[in-house]
């Protein structure tokens, strides 16, 4: 036949093959994985995007997986971390954050529904001993199971999860989520050894332990020493907490004054309603604007009948009533006395101004630096004693923002110590990414889609009950909110640049496996770079 | 079949007959009723082909180019203007090696604007690549389109039969048109040299440059030149199957004693033959070279049958302006290291009629040897003198055409 | 009224990206399928970020899908054609056809005439050619194919001057664009203001079953109607804007953002028409001022200043008017539809 056609105005088609059209490029696109904001502001380092991307199509086991990387405790993080991730979600900038946490819950929950589990890693016949089974510990123990060390936590307490379970209230987080997320750690072979104070970390070091990872938070509230009478009654918001969780709860009064602007703050005075009180009152120092406490706090308290009053301070307290001094700012922000004083009526006045560590089982270890009491280490949370790490509240490390979701961060780190140590290799450090900042995503591409709210137990059932106030998501709504994530900075396989390239220069590798560039017709005008929605093409110089 | 038919319902039954896939013409003067029979023969169901009412002769060439190009037998109609507008599309489908049939129903060519018979649109696309073949009786016209369908498709080029429009077009004259059995035999089913096909995929009209133009040109050549070859072999065909055959590239008439002969083409011949046998009566050696293929130009064929005359005169119904004849140039060149004298004669243009009486006188000039180079059959000499003189007189003397039709009317009245 | 999307279920990009790998195989766009036609392959010679290659491969991928690959095409001369087709090679995987600048229609009409009387009525015919080829010189045999509702789907691939030649003018120019022979100079620079050449609505006016318009910043709506028009036999009319970077002085990168900025702010109205009269619009999504538009293009450049600030109010306020005019037409902003 071909021999039949005309010559040179009959061509066999697809012949341009021959012409190789990437000899015209002066810039190559490159596919990259930035780095998201909402895994840079997660303190865990939850790859977020990641594990989204796997409950965007439903593969809820290896979106789980995926979390449990990094984060043992999903069911509990999914109801208790405040989610700065969702505060730097580049979808604030089109509608609202993508409910990370929300879809977070839902894996954790139906991680403990399904019963999935995480093997330990091969045995290395290393122990490590964990002070204290708050987030930080637990972290650390299951990351060091992992990797097959033998692991040991001592709590002082009669049961097992520090904060988890003596501090945040039940209606925030109920208990037998925090049992169940435990009791898979004792499954991977976790040895917790309750009701046991550690004194001295070098006796545990003596005892055998290779390393200790010392977690032992911050439990000992602040006092600020408030000028009081004799029948004055003035507890601490973290005693008040524990003492709930112990069954014990104390009497507050019908009237009770909370001070203090932070969660704990909100807790106490949230838990103040629950136990009876009809007035509660949140006294702090400034306003509301600077106030620590999380938004979301905030407004449940308020929700439910808690009173705020800003710019005071409490000079005094007397059996019955409280004299507050009235504040004001000054010029760089900071609250100072204005000599004018007035009373409140007060049964109670719940203090919930920080807490304090006890790092008395410290003394010994000399090469271990303590000061304004948290132990300083290194970004790998090693103290001046390699075989000692020490992370959650009691590390200086991030001090200022203390929270479940930075001390299971660090509990990782501090395991990854131990392991580098016991292996002789360098500590890792997740490797530097660019950020995948908004204006590099296309946003026209993601439909329009608001926030599945997550429901909320109705006000007047909450105030007597210490019943879970907020709901988990429905399978539809968890697969909705995490098909909201825009995928910052990573592939999502969307076939974008596959489609868009005018040259067919883009090659589907296959579901899973992403693009790969035909650079033989690649003519570099970067169109896939411009119209991929998620911002995971660079355009960079051609190589000479 | 014998008949008594129109020219134009002769050629259209012709056409039928080679069961074209797609018919498709846009209407101009002399070539209206071909295709209005054809369309009465599609409608009526006689035809089973798909007919195409374009929206101009652009589009119906270049429909035909699209129905070609699939594989599809596929032929058209014009004239005149007609021609010009789709000129582009004429280059095409011979540049593109499509096997279309088009009759041209030949006709002055404007302005001024004119519907009689000329050669001047078959002499503007003689260079484009197509066969040419000139009918001489309106029985060849039947013939040569039987002929041209079979031609196209061996050698997959583009044919244009030419037709006198009117002399041929419009004249009644018996007929003999084969049955379909004949012209099946003659004109074997359609095997497209390329095709459009989704199974076997090409892309056709591609854009060439200098490093192939040249070549891509010269193999155009080669091909055309090979229906030098062809004609003839499906001249004998016809012979065999019809007892008679317009299938030669010329022919002779007393060419074996002539020593004047005379060269046309088309219907003109006729007259020419008439005088020409008057004249032989009269014991003058005179011969006549009828031109069947005037493209490809059968320059052999023509140095063959020239071979024994002294002189040549052209009769022809077109000229290029500014030079002459193109015809008795193309004659000149074939016989080319010869002395023979070549006379042109131009003549019938624009319908004007060829008075046998006009070429009597002419070729008597010719057999004295008094003839001129070149001729202007019956012109008005005192017309064109009279314009010329006026022309030189003023410098905005107006439009020729309309000065001379003035005098013209002048001259009348006066007589 | 406005063309269907994937419905109320999100799924995070809907039928905005190429594909979408959350929704089941058949609802995807062809141009997602790793095994799609490519009527168009690589290694032709456009300009790198040419929206015309781009969208003849949309285009003609979603008519080879649609009729199993039973397609022949034929093409007007210019840039597609010429990028498409230089001896000794061709980037076309399908049947095509290139014979003249003016007669694409006209021959197609032929080729479906030719498939129907040899017995391949089942082949189906596009012609395609440039807004010249289609709104100038091709609009006679266009119009004429309308007329006899022929069984042609014809592509206009508009990018709104002649760029095979050297970016002259044509019909479909709009006011104040630069070309080569409109250049940006005098008292009015730019091309004249005249009453325009509405190539959608010229076809519509000749009730032909289908007209649609398109850009190739929306791939699913383009190649629905496409889909739709092989649903369809007789005259079938689509108009796709095609930025082209050396004609309009874009960046390379920005054809699709341009494409999309034409249809948000009403200056390309994206809509169906169905036996003449308009059947559905997509609406815009994210209404934009006509100077993001022209401001990315050096071709409406003498309209600004250096710095990007409007410079010629009058003339951007004109622009503006059309563009707004469009919005009212077809209720770009999906008001009142019906
Ligand atoms: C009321 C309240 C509400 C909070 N709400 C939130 C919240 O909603 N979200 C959030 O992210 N963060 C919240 N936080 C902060 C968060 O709880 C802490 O940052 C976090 O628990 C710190 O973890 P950790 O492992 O360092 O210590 P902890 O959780 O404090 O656990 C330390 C454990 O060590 C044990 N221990 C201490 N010393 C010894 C010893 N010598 N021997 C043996 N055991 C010892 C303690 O008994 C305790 O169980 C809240 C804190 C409070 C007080
Ligand atoms: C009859 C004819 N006139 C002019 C040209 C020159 N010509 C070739 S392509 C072209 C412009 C094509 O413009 P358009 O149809 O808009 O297609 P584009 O190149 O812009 O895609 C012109 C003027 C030609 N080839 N044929
Ligand atoms: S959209 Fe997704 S990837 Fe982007 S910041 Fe939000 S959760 Fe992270
Ligand atoms: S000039 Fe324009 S239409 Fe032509 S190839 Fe370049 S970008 Fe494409
Ligand atoms: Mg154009």
């Amino acid at each position: 036949m071909t021999e039949r056609r005309p010559f040179a105005i009959t061509l066999d088609v697809g012949s341009s093959l021959a012409n190789l059209t990437g000899t015209w490029r002066t810039e190559r696109p490159v596919y990259v994985h930035r780095l998201p904001p909402c895994s840079a502001a997660c303190p865990a380092g939850e790859d977020i995007q990641g594990w989204l991307y796997h409950a965007e199509e439903g593969d809820y086991e290896s979106a789980w997986r995926a979390i449990m990387e990094r984060n043992p405790l999903p069911a509990i993080m999914g109801r208790a971390c405040f989610h700065p991730c969702e505060s730097a979600c580049n979808r604030v900038q089109v509608d609202e954050a993508v409910g990370v946490n929300a879809v977070e819950r839902f894996l954790g929950d139906l991680g403990l529904e399904r019963g999935w589990r995480i093997e330990p890693g091969p045995d290395t016949g290393r122990r490590v001993a964990v002070v204290g089974s708050g987030p930080g510990g637990l972290s650390a123990a299951y990351h060091l199971r992992r990797r097959g060390h033998a692991v040991v936590v001592f709590e002082a307490q009669a049961d097992l999860g520090g904060m988890m379970r003596y501090g945040i209230p039940a209606y925030r987080l109920p208990r037998d989520v925090v049992d169940a997320e435990v009791a898979r750690l004792a499954e991977m072979g976790v040895r917790f050894e309750v009701n046991h104070w550690v004194d001295d970390v070098n006796a545990l070091l003596a005892q055998g332990f290779d390393a200790v990872v010392v977690a032992v938070g911050a439990q000992r509230g602040r006092d600020p020493g408030i000028p009081a009478g004799d029948a004055a009654r003035i507890l601490d918001a973290v005693g008040v907490l524990r003492s709930l969780e112990e069954g014990d709860p104390p009497s507050l009064g019908r009237r009770v004054i909370v001070y203090g602007g932070g969660d704990t703050a909100m807790d106490a005075a949230r838990t103040a309603t629950r136990l009876g009180a009809t007035e509660t009152v949140v006294v702090y120092r400034r306003t509301r604007d600077v106030m620590p406490a999380h938004d979301e706090e905030v407004l449940d308290a308020e929700a439910e009948g808690v009173q705020m009053r800003w710019l005071s301070t409490i000079s005094r307290s007397d059996e019955g009533r409280a004299v507050i001094e009235i504040m004001t700012l000054d010029d760089e922000g900071r609250a100072v006395g204005t000599g004018q004083f007035e009373e409140m009526e007060a049964d109670t006045v719940v203090l919930a101004l920080g807490q304090e560590a006890d790092l008395s089982l410290l003394d010994s270890a000399a090469q271990v630096h303590v000061s304004d009491g948290v132990v300083h280490c290194d970004e790998h949370q090693r103290t001046g004693d390699p075989r000692i790490i020490v992370v959650g509240d009691a590390s200086a490390n991030g001090a200022d923002s203390r929270t479940l979701t930075r001390a299971i961060g660090q509990g990782r780190l501090g395991a990854d110590a131990i392991d580098a140590l016991f292996e002789g290799r360098e500590a890792q450090v997740d490797s530097p990414r660019a950020p995948a900042s908004f204006d590099r995503l296309n946003t026209w591409y993601y439909s329009d889609a608001e926030r599945t709210v997550r429901p909320r137990l109705e006000v007047a059932r909450r105030r007597d009950t210490f019943s879970e106030v907020v709901g988990g998501l429905s399978v539809d709504d968890a697969l909705f909110e995490a098909r909201r994530c825009m995928s910052c900075g990573n592939c999502f396989e969307c076939d974008n640049c596959f489609g868009v390239c005018p040259d067919n220069a883009v090659i589907k590798l296959g579901a899973g496996e992403g693009y790969a560039f035909n650079y033989d017709y690649c003519k570099g005008c970067g169109i896939c770079v411009a119209e991929c929605p998620c911002g995971a093409i660079d355009l960079v110089p051609e190589p000479r | 079949m014998q008949a008594q038919l129109e020219g134009s319902q002769a050629v259209a039954r012709a056409v039928a007959l080679c069961r074209p896939d797609v018919v498709c013409a846009y209407p101009i003067s002399p070539q209206t009723h071909i295709i209005e029979a054809l369309g009465a023969l599609v409608k009526s169901g006689q035809l089973d082909a798909e007919f195409v009412n374009a929206d101009s002769e652009f589009s119906a060439l270049s429909v035909t180019i699209g129905a070609s190009a699939v594989g599809a037998r596929a032929y058209t109609a014009t004239a005149s203007q007609g021609l010009l507008f789709m000129m582009e599309a004429v280059y095409n489908a011979a540049g593109l090696g499509l096997p279309i049939v088009l009759t041209l129903a030949n006709r002055a060519i404007g302005a001024p604007i004119n519907i009689w018979n000329d050669h001047s649109d078959a002499m503007s696309v003689r260079d484009s690549g197509w066969v040419q073949l000139f009918a001489e009786t309106n029985q060849d016209a039947i013939d040569l389109h039987i002929l041209a369908v079979a031609l196209a498709e061996e050698l997959s080029v583009p044919v244009m039969v030419n037709v006198d429009g009117f002399i041929l077009t419009h004249s009644i004259e018996r007929v003999d048109l084969p049955s379909a059995d004949e012209v099946d035999s003659l004109v074997p089913p359609y095997l497209p040299r390329q095709s459009l096909d989704p199974l076997d995929p090409v892309s056709i009209g591609a854009m060439v440059g200098p490093e192939a133009f040249t070549e891509v040109r010269y193999l155009a050549q080669v091909r055309l030149q090979r229906a030098l070859d062809v004609i003839p072999r499906l001249g004998e065909h016809h012979l065999e199957v019809l007892g008679r055959s317009s299938g030669h590239l010329v022919q002779g008439y007393h060419l074996d004693d002539a020593e004047v002969v005379v060269v046309a083409m088309g219907s003109v011949l006729g007259t020419i033959k008439d005088v020409v046998d008057d004249l032989r009566a009269n014991g003058e050696k005179m011969g006549v070279l009828s031109i069947t293929c005037f493209r490809p130009f059968p320059a052999e064929a023509v140095r063959r049958a020239l071979e024994r005359a002294t002189r040549v005169v052209v009769i022809e119904k077109a000229f290029s302006i500014g030079y002459g004849g193109i015809l008795s140039t193309d004659i000149a060149l074939a016989l080319r290291g010869r002395s023979t004298p070549i006379h042109e004669v131009i003549a019938g243009l624009g319908g004007r009629p060829v008075w046998a009486d006009s070429l009597r006188e002419t070729f008597l000039a010719a057999l004295e040897g008094t003839l001129v180079e070149t001729t202007f059959l019956d012109l008005d000499h005192s017309l064109v003198d009279g314009e010329l003189a006026r022309v030189a007189q003023r410098r905005r003397s107006g439009p020729a055409a309309e000065n001379v039709l003035r005098d013209l009317e002048m001259s009348r009245r006066d007589s | 009224m406005s063309t269907e999307r994937t419905p109320v279920r999100f799924y995070q990009v809907g039928s905005f990206a190429v594909g979408n790998r959350l929704v089941e195989l058949e609802r995807r766009s062809a141009q997602s399928d790793p095994t799609r036609a490519n009527s168009l392959t690589s290694g032709h010679r456009a300009c790198a970020g040419c929206g015309e290659a781009l969208g003849a491969r949309y285009a003609l991928d979603a008519a080879m899908r649609a009729s199993d690959h039973q397609l022949v095409a034929v093409n007007a001369t210019g840039c597609l054609e010429v990028f498409s087709t230089p001896y000794p090679e061709t980037s076309w995987r399908l049947p095509w056809l290139h014979s003249l600048f003016g007669n694409a229609a006209a021959v197609a009409t032929g080729v479906a005439a030719g498939l129907r009387a040899t017995g391949r009525g089942h082949v189906r015919v596009v012609a395609q050619g440039g807004d010249g080829g289609t709104a100038d010189i091709g609009l006679g045999p266009l119009s004429g194919m309308f007329e006899r509702n022929d069984d042609v789907l014809y592509i206009c691939y508009d990018n709104e001057a002649y760029m095979n030649t050297g970016v002259q003018r044509s019909g479909t120019t709009p006011g104040a664009a630069r070309t080569a022979t409109t250049e940006a100079v005098g008292e009015h620079p730019g091309n004249r203001f005249g009453q325009g050449k509405d190539l959608p609505r010229l076809a519509m006016a000749h009730e032909i079953p289908y007209v649609a318009t398109a850009t190739v910043a929306d791939l699913f709506d383009l190649e629905s109607k496409v889909e739709r028009a092989m649903e369809i036999s007789g005259s079938r009319y689509l108009h796709i804007l095609v930025p082209c970077p050396l004609g309009w002085g874009s960046v390379s990168s920005d054809t699709i953002r341009l494409a999309r900025l034409a249809h948000q702010t009403g200056l390309f109205p994206v809509f169906e028409a169905r036996d003449g009269d308009v059947s559905a619009v997509t609406p815009i999504r994210h209404p934009e001022p006509v100077e993001s538009y022209l401001r990315l293009q050096k071709r409406f450049a003498h309209l600004f200043t250096r710095e990007g600030e409007v410079a010629d109010r009058a003339t951007v306020a004109r622009i503006q008017a059309q563009a707004s005019r469009n919005i009212t037409r077809y209720g770009l902003l999906g008001r009142d539809d019906d």
